[in-house]
């Protein structure tokens, strides 16, 4: 690492202008973060703790799931309350990455990131969420924009995240074998609107949805629904772990198994 | 009430694991002297380079920075040496580049050390290492085996022509021609051994002192072997007498070879120590671990066996090409050569084998031993052969190993290829095997995984390795530069606790209690009274250290001859104290009596006596009772057995699951159980590592695409099932103890068993034979490309 100075804020508007330093960047779990700063590969003026914002916690209502930024991954894989009302999102936490990871690793660090092979930016967009930051709301459909990139302005602090509650959901991952992310996770969720199909891993622009899927799946919400559409490789990843042929064919599997678990 | 039973066979509790579990391990990074410096390594980022330029002077000038070092500087010390020479088949010694402890001139792989950078703090090391200007012109460069013995290939030396370190043959070539020429039918195979990365959990670390009162060097390291560092940095690179020169291996947090070599970071800061006159330390962070720390395996080859039409061997021919990366590794010549070809007989009476290996040099990371080093390549080679023959010839895989094993009694069988195997009974490993593995009920769960949609498979491997390589007159003969003895000092105490000298080292093994547990057998004294000593040029006489699975073949056998002279003199001493002669006394149980009376005087009176000599045979025995023996073994040991394992693919993703795993190996005599199961346990998780997961992969200019965790796919515990471990031991006739070895049989014993059930699970589409790894994508590709024949 290089040298940094560090703020531990303790309200939003604080750490907003701890960040108006355009050289600043906030830090939440670290999962991401620290091994970026240990290999040098950034170097900040500034590391802007998030921890101390109070912005942790699960709220739900009879229609939404709303989680604060700085929640943990093992908060949402545990709680009872998501497990109930948004079962896929719940078992989505409870795969990312190792115990070590969950337990540090907070779900406004993982959509600020948007790494094209995280999970949770699948449940969002699949969901529909809306993610509210210190200065207005953002629907999923417009946050993320190609790999590691968002809608958030430079010093924008993501505050919480609301899921609108499906009828039904459920996630699926063929993890990367060495770093445990998604090599391909598909997350189908089932709302009055109709179905809609995300899929996070396989694309190099990152997460996108899957407008053949969901159009079969609104249709008849059945893995049987989804034969015969095959996915295009063009777009899709391939590296020591995969080729885009396999990862196109992954993500078929990993739909109909969501479907099937939803279902 | 009865002292519990902590001798040979009892699965006593590891004594140095308190001290593990409770974070109170000693390791090199640990350990910090009064005005130490930290080293920082400038490394190449380029597979193949001419250093055209090297500009110090900002990084001289920034913060806490003490001094930088390039090759220049280095000028008065020797390269780094090569301990085993190997002769090509027309008797030309091989290529032997020089490796410099800092590039000369070109830099040859990715990891390549070009600079030495040594601050106050690691921070500023690290800063400053930023702020080298090197000017670095790329050339050519050859990444794998096949692209650098290509025409026209880039050269990685100059001196070796063709990238050729050497090209090594063994056996009969003409007999096997001939047999070849007679035979039924010749079954080939093209197999690829996977290049890996030994990952030891503690990163590599050396911290150099230099007291300059005395001209006394201090070099704490991550070794395998103290001794051998000492002398081959002391002799070689530093020109040090070993009496200036004391090299400390504490606590090592794992090895699998990977810590048996002398690198250059120890010679670094050892010399930097006493140029700077303040100690010296470096730490390998993870990912300079991956491009610097030898890698293991990378072979090509093509097997042929020629059999007749009942599948009896006749005779085999190996063509293997292997991967020395881009220098010579301390022991890197031998792996591919004496630990591998003299392999090729496996359990079987294959009567002529010829092989010829190739070793090449390439821009990569220097590969040595790891784990199993060349016995697994050997048994990966030989077993899927033995597959492919009976799959060829559509013989039942058992059957076929059963009709050329080794009967039981040719023992001591000599092989085509050198080795002369003591002892074994491979019928009674693969009976037991089977029997655990339920290979007579595989096709019922078959039958039930394909209800369920999944592919399910049995594979088997039945191995023979070879460890305690000895004696130190053969191994000369073959062109190793050092001997391989072993070395104990067992000093007993006035009051009779015994400490244990070994020149053997643990780093994870438990030999604190194997060892421990010897004394307690031979001498008769509670455990609790025994202390191994280990990983200190000061304290143990010589040793040659740890690998090969030799500690307890080797250096236990030295300990018992050293305990035999303890008995020996105990004897005379009783026998002078009890007014008898020497012949009349018994040692048992820890007590020196008078043959057929109750006349005894216990171990610790004797030593007593000993060390307060007031009644004592002073004129014919020295006081004291500390003896040292040095032992070298008359042949390797033969450590044997069989793996058997079971998988359950998904063919929707091509994933492999292993549902079981038995191992029943021939380790010769137990001395702890529960070590020896654990020991074997960690061997085969490196074993299924190596076949479906580990991988060092590098592009074609020789960039290391697997240069981190979230790459290089190690095995964790989700991916291992539970395994069944089980022995059948015969008895190593040439060695006291009985004992074979049982650090690597895990490594080299399951990755066939493992390809073998993937292969099984898959016979449906065709499949013959995989390479390892075995991943998903490519089972899946299978899968789906050959769809007709999975309807049968
Ligand atoms: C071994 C390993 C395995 C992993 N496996 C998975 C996996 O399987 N699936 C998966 O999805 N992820 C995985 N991860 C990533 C993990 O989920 C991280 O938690 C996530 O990437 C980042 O979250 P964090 O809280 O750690 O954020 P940090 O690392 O602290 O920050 C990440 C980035 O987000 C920014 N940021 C953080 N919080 C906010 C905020 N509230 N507003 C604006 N910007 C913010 C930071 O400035 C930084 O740029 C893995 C990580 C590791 C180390």
């Amino acid at each position: 690492m290089y040298d940094f100075a560090y703020h531990k804020p303790s309200s939003v508007a604080d750490a907003v202008a701890l960040l108006g330093d355009s050289e600043a960047k906030a830090l939440a779990g670290g999962q991401t973060f620290i091994p970026v700063l240990k290999q040098r590969l950034n170097k900040p003026s500034a590391v802007v703790d998030l921890s101390g914002l109070g912005l942790s916690g699960i709220t739900v209502t009879a229609t939404t799931v709303t989680i604060g930024a700085t929640t943990t991954h093992i908060t949402v894989a545990n709680s009872a309350e998501v497990k109930k009302a948004i079962p896929g999102l719940a078992n989505l936490a409870s795969w990312i990455g190792d115990v070590a990871v969950r337990y540090r690793g907070t779900i406004g660090g993982s959509l600020a990131n948007n790494d094209p092979t995280a999970c949770y930016p699948s449940a969002a967009l699949a969901l529909g969420a809306t993610i509210k930051t210190n200065t207005r709301e953002i629907a999923a459909d417009d946050f993320f924009q190609g790999m590691f990139t968002t809608a958030l302005e430079p010093g924008e602090i993501i505050v919480s995240v609301s899921f609108p509650i499906p009828q039904a959901s459920a996630y699926e991952k063929f993890r990367n074998p060495a770093s445990r992310y998604a090599m391909v996770g598909v997350f189908v969720a089932k709302t009055a609107s109709g179905v809609r199909v995300a899929v996070t891993g396989a694309s190099q622009g990152g997460v996108f949805r899957h407008t053949a899927f969901e159009t079969a799946l609104s249709a008849n919400f059945s893995a049987g629904a989804l034969d015969g559409i095959a996915t295009p490789a063009d777009g899709l990843n391939s590296d020591i772990h995969g080729s885009a042929a396999y990862r196109a064919h992954l993500v078929g599997v990993m739909a109909k198994r969501a479907v099937a678990a939803a279902a | 009430m009865n002292a519990p039973f902590e001798g040979i066979g009892a699965s006593v509790r590891r004594k140095e694991d308190l001290r593990f579990i409770s974070g109170r391990g000693h390791y090199v990074d640990d350990m910090n002297r009064p005005g130490q410096l930290h080293a920082v390594i400038k490394r190449s980022d380029r597979p193949h380079a001419k250093i055209n330029s090297i500009d110090t002077s900002a990084a001289l000038a920034a913060p806490g920075v003490v001094a930088v070092y390039t090759s220049t500087d280095l000028a008065a010390i020797g390269g780094l040496p090569c301990g085993w020479q190997i002769h090509s088949k027309d008797g030309s010694p091989m290529a032997e580049p020089k490796h410099p402890v800092l590039a000369e001139g070109k830099v040859r792989h990715v990891g390549d050390p070009i600079a030495v950078v040594i601050a106050a703090t690691k921070q500023q090391a690290k800063d400053a290492a930023e702020l080298l200007h090197i000017e670095l012109e790329d050339l050519p460069s050859a990444a794998s085996i096949l692209d650098a013995i290509a025409s026209g290939a880039a050269q990685v030396h100059d001196n070796a022509p063709g990238n050729i370190c050497y090209d090594w043959h063994i056996g009969d070539k003409a007999g096997m021609e001939a047999a070849f020429a007679q035979a039924h039918r010749v079954i080939t195979l093209d197999l690829t051994n996977n290049r890996l990365v030994p990952n030891a959990m503690e990163p590599r670390a050396a911290l150099g002192d230099y007291d300059s009162s005395t001209g006394d060097y201090t070099l704490y390291t991550t070794s395998q072997n103290p001794h051998v560092i000492r002398l081959l940095m002391g002799a070689f690179v530093l020109g040090l007498p070993e009496h200036k020169l004391r090299v400390v291996a504490p606590d090592v947090g794992g090895g699998f070879g990977s810590k048996i070599y002398h690198y250059a970071e120890e010679a670094i800061v050892t010399w930097a120590a006493g140029k700077l006159g303040r100690p010296v330390k470096w730490t390998a962070d993870r990912s300079e671990s991956f491009m610097s720390d030898a890698h293991g395996r990378d072979h090509v080859s093509t097997a042929k066996m020629a059999v007749d039409k009942d599948g009896k061997f006749l005779a085999m021919h190996v063509d293997t090409l292997c991967n020395m990366g881009a220098y010579l590794s301390t022991f890197a010549p031998a792996v591919p050569t004496y630990l591998y070809a003299t392999l090729l007989a496996g359990t079987y009476t294959t009567p002529v084998i010829y092989a010829e290996v190739k070793a090449v040099f390439t821009n990569t990371v220097p590969v040595d031993a790891y784990r199993g080093a060349g016995r697994p390549e050997a048994t990966f080679l030989i077993e899927r052969l033995v597959d492919a023959v009976a799959y060829d010839l559509g013989m039942d895989r058992v059957a076929i190993r059963l009709k050329n094993f080794i009967p039981r009694d040719a023992f001591p069988y000599q092989t085509p290829v050198a080795l002369q195997y003591d002892s074994g009974d491979y019928f009674a490993t693969l009976d037991a095997a089977l029997k655990h593995a339920d290979w007579a009920g595989f096709p019922a769960r078959r039958a039930a995984a394909a209800a369920k949609g999944k592919l399910r498979g049995i594979g088997i491997s039945t191995y023979l390795e070879a460890c305690g390589i000895a004696p130190s007159k053969v191994v000369g003969s073959l062109g190793a530069r050092a001997g391989l003895y072993e070395v104990a000092n067992i000093r007993v105490h006035p009051t009779g606790s015994v400490t244990v000298f070994t020149g053997t080292h643990s780093h994870g093994q438990g030999h604190e209690t194997t060892l421990a547990q010897l004394v307690v057998e031979q001498l008769g004294i509670p455990i609790a009274n025994v202390d191994v000593v280990h990983g200190d040029t000061a304290k143990i006489p010589f040793g040659m250290g740890t690998y090969g699975s030799r500690s307890l073949a080797v250096g236990g056998s030295a300990m018992v001859k050293a305990m035999d002279k303890i008995v020996l003199k105990g004897r005379k001493i009783a026998a002078h104290l009890l007014e008898t002669d020497v012949d009349d006394i018994e040692f048992k149980d820890g007590k020196f009596t008078v043959a057929g009376t109750d006349r005894s005087k216990s171990f610790g009176e004797i030593a007593l006596t000993a060390y307060v000599p007031h009644n004592y045979p002073i004129e014919e025995l020295e006081p004291g009772l500390d003896e040292t023996a040095f032992y070298d073994p008359k042949n390797f040991t033969f450590p044997g057995g069989c793996h058997v394992c079971e998988v359950e693919i998904d063919p929707a993703t091509g994933i492999p699951t292993i549902v079981n795993f038995v191992a029943v190996d021939d380790v010769g005599r137990v001395v702890n159980p529960m070590i020896v199961e654990g020991q074997v346990q960690g061997g085969i998780a490196q074993g299924i590592g190596q076949a479906l997961y580990e991988s060092a992969i590098y592009d074609a200019q020789g960039q290391l695409l697997s240069g981190s965790f979230m790459d290089y796919t190690m095995p964790r515990a989700d991916n291992l099932p539970n395994i069944t471990v089980a022995t059948e031991n015969t008895m190593c006739t040439h060695n006291p103890l009985g004992s074979k070895g049982c650090g690597e049989v895990g490594a080299i014993g399951s990755p066939p068993a493992v390809i073998g059930a993937i292969v099984d699970a898959l016979k449906d589409y065709g499949v013959r034979h995989m390479n390892m790894p075995a991943s998903p994508e490519k089972i899946w590709s299978i899968i789906q490309s050959r769809p007709a024949m999975a309807a049968e």
